[in-house]
This record gives structure tokens, sequence and C-alpha cells, in this order.
């Protein structure tokens, strides 16, 4: 249509025809159209002056972005472990039974699309699910049957009477319905702070003696991988170039992780301040926040706040009077794909590309963002480092362990009486933990999301530190009635949706691997099954690309490493090797369609021939 | 001529040059690494898995890795062997691989790399995909049952062509190829003469030229007669 192809053109006009917002032109075409149907790729493609095939490569990668026209509500129900243990289930019925259609279908008014989608970031307060940007925690039936009449009624979002969360949720630019539950903040990140003094105390240093100072405070990077954020600007800062960047990973995507949404609305001006402190110390003029989409609604906010910094003076030219050094920030919103949180990947979504990671070598510290030297750190590092500037690293190093220094934001989710963030000195043990958050009757604990561990009561004494347990934060709680392996299959089932599918062992690894465990959860399993698993699992962790793919048999190894019996238990009984893997009315179940009628060998059986 | 970079393997000492990946320095060496979706003219990928050796006992794609003086390599295994058999046998049930009568058997990388591997049956169960068969373009057959998700005739229209006839679109098990038109590969500026319809860029039977199907017979194609990888053990030979 005419109208629709100007308006593409007019969204890429917007963004200076740049090929490198392609995110940004696909997220505004997708808002406008309610899809990014054929035509827009053309549009898009011949106003970027790239192929079609390019822009369908972006496009079809990303889960928020749809090439047939979606509902003008997108409700998207979390479908994490900890939602399904929470009621979605309930919630979903509700939803179909309200609306009239399944999972994956639009209304016929087009009023209504019903999806799925993985960790939220809500897990604290769960069943969560989205209506379009807006959060809904805590969801009941009653709660579904209002939404779904009042947006009916109002065809507005905002007409929803959600009840606003606590601290900046309920400031008028965010008016959310997200609670902090800051159960615990500690003396780094959720210390009160005044915006400037940090980055005073840096622009006081000359730029090496800043990076100095962090490598004397032996910060390590708070995504989970740990490595040492001194020397990634050290090596950033040294690499060869007059553009360099920073970017912030706020793509918190980790099943069971919400620390960053919180950082987010309660220290981003801290956050901030690390961010420039890292501009300062590398040589860099230009930062990037890669706001995950699910936190599209934290947007207006956390762009106040940077406009509240650059009228301050901490943002822009010669920040705090200091002549000649300038720095700025923009927020690159992703669109739907775990994967986007390994940093490599997250670059890729910066510059409007698939989000596949990147080969390594070379680092970002050489090679990052559009090929340029870039330090990517998480949104928990920026704040650390910012405090380091500020109290100095004697004080950052007293806290924690000696691997670990400092303080460490918990996420912790799922069966305790106190689910919520905890920002604790590295060092403390599983089982200090779980007091603290009311755990009791504990059976599993996942350390570190999805691509963690889970561990049982056997290691609750181990240490939540670099040096034993690592971790970006996420700890879910799992009472000794829930099923292990069923979660293990959750997982396993979070990692074939998330995969970008780059390498093979990823790519159908995971897949083969969730299909087996299948098999222990249907009373299906042989003993071998579990060397397969085991093998598989191995085969998975050593060959992938990237980080996602390296961890992501860890539901499979970890349960089967730490809950050996489960397994065990729930091989078949007869020890026999027969199994139903061939339906052979499912078989040809296809042909019958078009034949209009079954094969006559089916004669008067009902259902699929006996396994 | 650049620096010489001297690193193992297998405890055997390789000579290569700066810049070079693993992959390329063996091959001068006549050292076979098991590949599928690298391939001489094209940049690195490493999306197959197939060459992952241990380096310095970290795993590492051989196409991808840059040498680094000292750096020890371990290819000929036992363990590398099974891991690189699984994922040639991930990629068998991923897709529909049927060699009896596809038109590339003999031909086909991923067939020989089978047999080169020794794998008998794939350990892991087929999934038996519904995917598409392009037969729009005049002289270009695209049958995607057989596609691997190499990137090679991704790589080979941009890098050797000049165009952007194909590339990846959607993501995990749902990747595919697409192609540059919305009405398949006739909407497209591919011509049969391209480097990327060429038989050599497709390591399996997934673009196909139409009428020129069985021109040379079974039992005198390339992998008939040899194992895959004997042309770079071949030049091993020679330099003894």
């Amino acid at each position: 249509m005419a109208d629709n192809s100007s308006t593409n053109r007019q969204i890429c006009e917007k963004f200076g025809n740049d090929r490198g917002r392609l995110m940004d032109i696909l997220l505004s075409v997708q808002a406008q159209a309610g899809c990014i149907a054929s035509e827009a790729l053309d549009d898009i493609a011949e106003s970027l002056s790239m192929s079609r095939i390019e822009v369908e490569s972006a496009a079809t990668f990303y889960a928020f972005f749809s090439s047939q026209p979606r509902g003008r509500f997108v409700i998207r129900v979390c479908n994490d472990i900890i939602d399904r243990l929470s009621g979605m289930e309930r919630i979903a019925a509700a939803l179909r039974a309200d609306l009239g259609i399944e999972f994956g279908q639009t209304t016929k008014d087009g009023l209504f699309s019903l999806e799925y989608t993985p960790c939220i970031g809500m897990s604290d307060q769960a069943p969560a699910m989205l209506v379009n940007d807006t959060v809904v925690t805590r969801v009941s039936t009653d709660m579904v049957h209002e939404i779904v009449q009042t947006l009916k009624a109002t065809k507005n979002v905002g007409q929803l009477k959600l009840t606003l969360g606590d601290g900046n949720n309920g400031h008028p630019l965010v008016r959310a319905m997200v609670q902090n539950n800051l159960r615990e903040p500690g003396a780094v990140v959720f210390a009160p702070s005044t915006p400037g003094v940090a980055l005073q105390r840096a622009l006081s240093e000359q730029p090496v003696e800043v990076i100095k100072i962090i490598k004397a405070s032996r910060l390590r990077g708070r995504g989970g991988a740990g490595f040492p954020t001194g020397m990634k600007w050290e090596f950033t800062r040294g690499a060869a170039g007059d553009r360099k960047f920073v970017v912030c990973n706020a793509d918190e995507g980790e099943p069971g992780t919400f620390k960053d949404r919180v950082i987010l609305t309660e220290a981003a001006g801290l956050m901030f301040e690390g961010m420039t402190i890292a501009g300062y110390a590398i040589g860099a003029a230009e930062g990037i926040l890669y706001l995950r989409g699910e936190y599209t609604y934290l947007r207006p906010f956390l762009e106040d706040i940077l406009a509240k910094r650059r009228a301050a003076g901490l943002l822009g030219r010669d920040i705090l009077g200091k002549s000649g050094f300038k720095f700025d920030v923009r927020i690159q919103l992703g669109a739907g794909a775990y994967v986007c949180g390994e940093e490599t990947a997250l670059l890729s979504s910066c510059e409007g590309k698939r989000g596949d990671p990147k080969t390594r070598p070379p680092f970002p510290a050489q090679k990052g963002y559009l090929g340029l030297p870039t330090v990517i750190n998480n949104v928990e590092t920026y704040c650390a480092a910012a405090r380091i500037m500020e109290n100095g690293p004697g004080w950052f190093t007293s806290m924690g362990t000696q691997g670990s220094a400092g303080t460490k934001v918990f996420s912790v989710s799922g069966d305790c009486s106190s689910p919520g963030v905890y920002e604790i000195p590295f060092g403390i043990t599983i089982n200090e933990l779980l007091a603290r958050v009311g755990a009791t009757d504990t059976g599993a604990v996942q350390v570190g999301g999805a691509a963690g561990r889970m561990i049982g009561p056997g290691e609750f004494g181990r240490k939540l530190c670099f040096d034993d347990l690592a971790s970006g934060g996420s700890i879910m709680v799992f009472s000794s009635q829930r099923d292990v392996l069923a979660v293990a299959q959750a997982f396993m089932e979070f990692f074939v949706e998330e995969s970008c599918g780059y390498c093979t062992p990823c790519r159908v690894g995971t897949r083969l691997l969730h299909d087996r465990l299948g098999r222990f959860l249907c009373g299906t399993a042989e003993l071998a099954d579990i060397d397969y698993l085991e093998q598989t699992g191995k085969a998975v962790k050593i060959a992938s690309r990237c980080g996602l793919g390296q961890t992501a048999a860890n539901p499979v190894l970890g349960t089967i490493q730490s809950f050996r019996k489960e397994y065990e238990r729930r091989v078949k009984a007869d020890g026999s090797v027969f199994r139903a893997a061939f339906d052979p009315r499912k078989a040809v179940a296809a042909a019958s369609g078009i034949a209009g009628r079954e094969s006559d060998h089916f004669g008067n059986q009902k259902g699929g021939a006996k396994p | 001529m650049s620096a010489k970079v001297a690193f193992t393997i297998d405890g055997k000492e390789v000579q290569g040059e700066q810049g070079q990946t693993i992959l390329q320095a063996a091959a001068l060496a006549g050292i076979y690494i098991p590949h599928l979706c690298a391939m001489k003219g094209l940049s690195p990928w490493g999306s197959c898995r197939v060459c992952t050796v241990m380096v310095n006992g970290r795993p590492q794609a051989a196409c991808t890795m840059p040498i680094t003086e000292g750096m020890v390599v371990e290819n000929d295994t036992p363990e590398l062997k099974d891991l690189r058999s699984s994922m040639v046998e991930m990629l068998f049930v991923e897709g529909n691989h049927f060699c009896m009568f596809c038109e590339k058997s003999g031909n086909c990388e991923l067939q020989a790399m089978g047999y080169r591997l020794g794998m008998l049956a794939p350990r892991h169960d087929y999934m038996f995909p519904t995917r598409t068969v392009d037969a729009s373009h005049p002289d270009v057959l695209l049958d995607f049952n057989r596609c691997i998700l190499c990137a090679r005739c991704i790589r080979a229209s941009q890098e050797l062509d000049g165009k952007h006839v194909f590339d990846f679109t959607h993501r995990g098990g749902h990747k595919r190829i697409g192609v540059n038109a919305a009405n398949g590969a006739a909407g497209t500026d591919l011509k049969v003469t391209d480097r990327a319809a060429a038989a050599e860029s497709c390591p399996v039977g997934c673009i196909i030229k139409k009428r020129v199907g069985f021109a040379v017979p079974i039992g005198q194609r390339r992998f008939d007669t040899q194992p895959i990888g004997s042309d770079i053990e071949a030049g091993r030979a020679a330099t003894k």
C-alpha cells in the first residue's frame, strides 16, 4: 500500500537512512503496522540501499518482529519455569477462554494476539505478562478478565487499572506495576550516591590512573563470566584507533535474573556515571545502553535521566568543565532475543544485524561495535566502577573474598518467602542465602539461571563467588516437592527457542537433548539414554561457538551430576529396549488428510498403533 | 613475506605464516582437518564445528582460530573424531538426506565426511523436518531438504559474485536460507554461471544445476575413489 510505503520511508529517514539503525527502524515499523510485511522489507531495503534479504535476515531473527499482522494488543505470557510453578497455566487458560484463541493466534477482530515469551525479568512477582510494553505482575484470572474487558471497551492500554509499584516504578515516566522487592541494599550498588561525585574524582586523575584504580579494586565483570574489568579497559584503551565505544549490557535475559531491572529503576544515574568514567578511561566519546525489549517501559525514564545529566554537565561536551572530554549515551532497544546478552551478539544487534555472536578472536576490545575498539560491561559492573572511583579500591576490596572483591546483586526467586533483590558481599554460602530469603525444605537451587548449575542439598555449603559458584546473580529456589527433571526440561525448551542457530551443536544439539530428556519425563527412557545425554551434552558444551551453546547443555549435565537418581528412577521398569518411536497412523497423517480417508490397514483400530 | 609462525599439530612441527588460520596452515602442511563450512577462497565462518581441534587444551574451530607461535594443536585424536562424527550426524538428522537418489551423491562433502569419520547410522534421532524446494529459477534448483546451513552460498555470492542472492532468515531450529526476492530464486539476479551456484560452493545437494544431472556417472565421482581430504594429504605426500 502506498500509505504504508511512505510511512516506512519516513521511518527510515527519521533514522538518517542509516543501516546501522535497522533495529530501531524495524521496531518502529512493527509498532506502526503491527508487522513487518514483505512490502515493508522492500521499502526499508530501498531506503537504506541494502538488499531485501539483508533486511529480512535481521527482521526474522527477533521474537518481537512478525511477518504476519499481530493484534493491536499483543499479550505475552512469561513461560519461565518460576512462572509455570506460579500458576501460569491458569492465566493462559483464562486468556484462551476469554479471547477464544490459542497461543500464537490473533483474534478475528485484530485486537488481540497471544504469545508465550521467556523470562521477562519478573520472576519475583510471577506470574507475569506483557501487554504490548506494559508489564502486568502477579497476574490472577480475575485480572485477566478485567484486562481483556477494559482493552475491548477502551482499546487503550493506558486505561488498565494497575497498582503502581514502589520507588521509581511509580515515577510519572515509568508508572509500572513492578515492585523492586529490594530486600537488602548493599554498600556498592544500592547505597545512596550523589551524581557527579565519582566522575569528578575520575576526571581529577589521568585516564591511565583511573584504569589502575579499577585494576587495584580487582573488580570483575558482573554479567557472570567475571573477566577483570580493569584489564578489559586497559586492552581497549591500548587498541589502535581514535573512535572507541562504551557499551552497557542491559539485555538481562537469563531466566530468573531481574537485578538489572531494579538497578535501572533505582540506580541508573550511577550506571551512566560508570559508563562516562569508562569513556574517559579508554578515550571514548560514544556510549550505548543496550536495553532489552522487555524493559521498553523504562526507556522514557532512562532518556529523562540522560537529559538531566546532559543539563547538569555530566554528559555532552567539556564534561564537568574538563576541556575536551566529551561523552554521550544512546539507548538501543532489543527485540526479544536472549542470545543478545552474549556480548558479541549484542554488538551485532547494535549494528542493526541478526543477533549472531561474532567470531573471536578478535575480541571487542580490538574490534567491537562497527569493528572499532569497544568496552562492554554489565549494568552492575558500571555501577561498581563508579563507586570504586568515589570510595577507592581499598574500600571495595575490604568486601567480598580474595578472588571476588565487593558485593554481588542477586535475584532470588522461587520457593521462598522473600523473593527479590539482595546485594551481599561475595562469599556467602547457599545455606546462608537460603536462610535470608526465607527458604525452607529446599530440594534444589539453580545458580546462574538456565545456563548455570542446579545443585542439591549436599552442595548448599558452597560459596557464591567466582572461585566456587560463579553466576550473573540468578538464584532460583526449588522446594523438595518440585520435579528437577521438569525444571531441566523447561530450561532446555528455553535454549531450543533461544539458540541463534549459527553453529551445529547448539542449533541441533539442544533439540536432541530436549527430546531425549523428554523420554525420562514420559516414562520411555532406558538406562543408555543417560549415557547419550552425557555424551551429546558434552559435545554441545565443547563444540559450540559461543557462551550460549557452551552452557546450553548445563540443565542436563548438571542434573545428571547432582540428581542422577532422578534419572535412574524413571528408566522403564521392565528393561525393554522397545520404544514407541514410530506411530504409523501419525506417519501417514498428512497423506490421509490429502486423501480425505484413513488407510484400510488401520481397520477399526482406535488411536495409534500399539507400541 | 609474512612472519613465520611455528606451532605443532599432534606433535608435528608446522611452519605457518602470520595471519593464517590453523586450518589454512595445516592444509599447506599436508595435514587434513575435517571441515564443511570452510571453503578455500571464502572468509572463515566457523559454523559447522566439524573442524574443532584442541588448542593448548581448549576447544577451538580450526577454521577461524589464527595460529600463534608455540601453539599446541590436537587434531587426530579418538575424542575429536567422535565429536566430529557427532556433529556430522547432527547435520544428517537435522535435514532430509537421502543419498541413494541425490544428484550430489559421490560429490557430496557431507556424505564423504560420514564415510571418512566411519559413521554408520546416526546416534541421534532423525527429525524429518518439512522443508521446501524452490524450483522457480530457470537454471538452478534449490532443494532445502539437503541444506546444512554452512553459509558457503551466502559468502560465495557476496565475496566472489559481488551479489547478495542468499542470506539466513529466522533463528535456531527455524533458521534457513532465504533468497533476495519475495517470489523465490527466480526473482533474484542469480545466474547459473555464478560461483554461488557452482557445485563446489554447496557441499551438499541443495544447489543443483538443472538439466545436467548425473552427467558424471556414479562410481566416477570425486569421493567415489578416495576419501575426502585425500587431496590435502596427497600434498603432504608430495612434499615428503
